[in-house]
């Protein structure tokens, strides 16, 4: 494969003398999805954030591909309800033309919310606006902290499709964050389990039956496997299984 | 006579022409108190000056900035929370720079027009210095906009977008300064948070884009300094309280106007 977007090699990393990284090595591989799963507190946030450049780690290296152009979506907005602003005009702040804003909208399937307020806007809307901004700086790398934050279950299902559809058409990187073990082992093609330091990583299945993931998850949660016979649309309406159903056919697994 | 009112007049639209959109940003960034917080040490600021024999203005504005990098620091620690942290600094400040000011014999200051504001003393010269800082601060606000517009969306993600976010930041608080060093003049020491805050707070209801709220709260700043100025002029009442409460009594009236 081409060489790595991102390579981490020994990372640490210490609050007021606490230990939140250790050792952390790591590569990215340029149109790869990899899903950094851990209990609270395990360092995810904090790896993302070395990874982005917004923290400086205390031991380690970080050594970025030249082509490197990253797409953030962070894990919340707090917009102050006094702030009159609407989608249009928050996508503008990445990318001024309004055309390439409404279809990165498209892309997200959210163009009808172009002149909405984002204060209006559901959980689910906003996680697909976020993303629409992301991915108007055409990336090479998304980081998406916690994608599926604040949205129901059939929709977490829907934009981690999304995210793996996105992943395709503009054949870019992705690492997430996520907590929930279930969806995210069909949505990805490595999981990096951390606890303050790599337990374990490599292929969902591979990793769901490791016994340091295990111990850190359960059992009963790390065996799950994926039964789906059919997929929900952006709206929660069901598809047909065989037009759209992307997943299985890509997926080696189940 | 007509002199001083015009004088007057020409200082209070200056000042409220930059409290427009920088009132927009301290509310939308939730920075009122600290806002607050700054206009307080100003008061210090003019006792350095008197003990240095230095211009007040040029005071009023370090000690604010220094005031502003102080409390970002203290802000950081995280060791008490924010609103503790900015109660304690506003009013010590104050009270240093009322102690201050007493302990220097010779000097005699007139306190309540430095903590209320002295419209009706504003010389042809102090319009000058208003115009000249406010534009200034006018201009830096507009090359700040878009940065600061992003920043107080997500700071983190402004920041991976390439926005110099400690520079933008430092760069507002400098506008903070200059229009707490203007605005004093106009309406005083303690007054200063509610010219910022109850004409952008008042426009929001009529806005529906950032541009719109920061000129429509300008042109309500202007509306209640016309209107208190006149109070003022007939009915001998104090300046800068007129002007803030006809900026209170414009903003009840937009309650009025139903919420989409």
């Amino acid at each position: 494969m081409s060489r790595p977007l991102i390579k981490l090699k020994g990372l640490g990393k210490y609050f007021n003398g606490n230990k939140v990284l250790s050792q952390v090595d790591l590569n990215i591989e340029s149109e790869q999805i990899i899903t950094l799963i851990g209990p609270n507190g395990a360092g995810k946030t904090t790896l993302v954030k070395i990874v982005l450049g917004l923290v400086k780690p205390d031991e380690g290296q970080v050594i970025l591909d030249t082509t490197l152009r990253i797409g953030y979506m962070p894990q919340k907005l707090h917009i102050d309800p006094t702030l009159p602003i609407t989608l249009e005009r928050f996508l503008k702040l990445a990318e001024p033309d309004t055309n390439l804003c409404k279809s990165a909208l498209g892309e997200v399937g959210m163009e009808k919310h172009l002149n909405s307020p984002l204060q209006s806007l559901s959980g689910g809307e906003m996680q697909r606006a976020l993303l629409a901004r992301a991915i108007l700086r055409k990336p090479n790398f998304l980081v998406l902290d916690e994608p599926v934050q604040g949205v129901d279950v059939t929709g977490q299902e829907a934009l981690y499709r999304l995210i793996g559809q996105l992943r395709d058409r503009l054949h870019c990187a992705v690492l997430m964050v996520s907590h929930d073990l279930h969806l995210v082992m069909s949505a990805t093609d490595q999981v990096v389990c951390l606890n303050q330091h790599v337990c374990c990583h490599g292929h969902p299945d591979q990793v769901s039956n490791n016994p340091a993931f295990i111990e850190l998850f359960g059992a009963k949660t790390a065996t799950y496997t994926h039964h789906h016979d059919h997929h929900h649309d952006l709206h929660g309406e069901v598809l047909e299984p065989n037009n759209t159903d992307q997943h299985s056919q890509e997926c080696p697994h189940d | 006579m007509i002199e001083v009112l015009l004088y007057a007049l020409l200082a209070g639209l200056g000042v409220a022409v930059v409290t427009g959109p920088l009132g927009a940003f301290i509310v939308w960034r939730r920075m009122a108190y600290f806002g607050d917080t700054l206009a307080h040490s100003s008061l210090l600021g003019i006792a350095l000056a008197l003990l240095l024999s230095i211009s007040p203005t040029i005071a009023v504005i370090a000690t604010c900035l220094i005031m502003a990098l102080i409390l970002v620091v203290l802000q950081q620690q995280q060791t008490l929370a924010s609103d503790t942290l900015l109660g304690i600094l506003s009013h010590t400040s104050l009270a240093v720079g009322l102690v201050a000011m007493a302990l220097m014999p010779d000097v005699k200051v007139d306190l309540l027009s430095l903590l209320f504001g002295d419209l009706l003393t504003v010389t042809g010269k102090d319009v000058i210095t208003i115009y000249a800082i406010g534009l200034f601060a006018v201009i830096l606000l507009f090359k700040l906009w878009k940065p600061l517009l992003a920043i107080t969306i997500h700071e983190e993600l402004a920041k991976v977008e390439g926005i110099p976010v400690n520079a933008v930041r430092t760069a507002f608080m400098l506008v903070i300064a200059l229009e707490i060093a203007i605005a004093m003049k106009v309406v005083g020491v303690l007054l200063i948070t509610a010219l910022l805050v109850i004409p952008a707070a008042t426009a929001r209801r009529f806005a529906k884009t950032p541009e719109q709220m920061a000129v429509l709260a300008s042109l309500i700043g202007c509306t209640a300094v016309i209107l208190g100025l006149t109070s003022s002029w007939f009915m001998d009442t104090p300046a800068g309280p007129s002007i803030v409460l006809c900026a209170g009594i414009l903003f009840l009236i937009s309650m009025m106007k139903q919420q989409r």
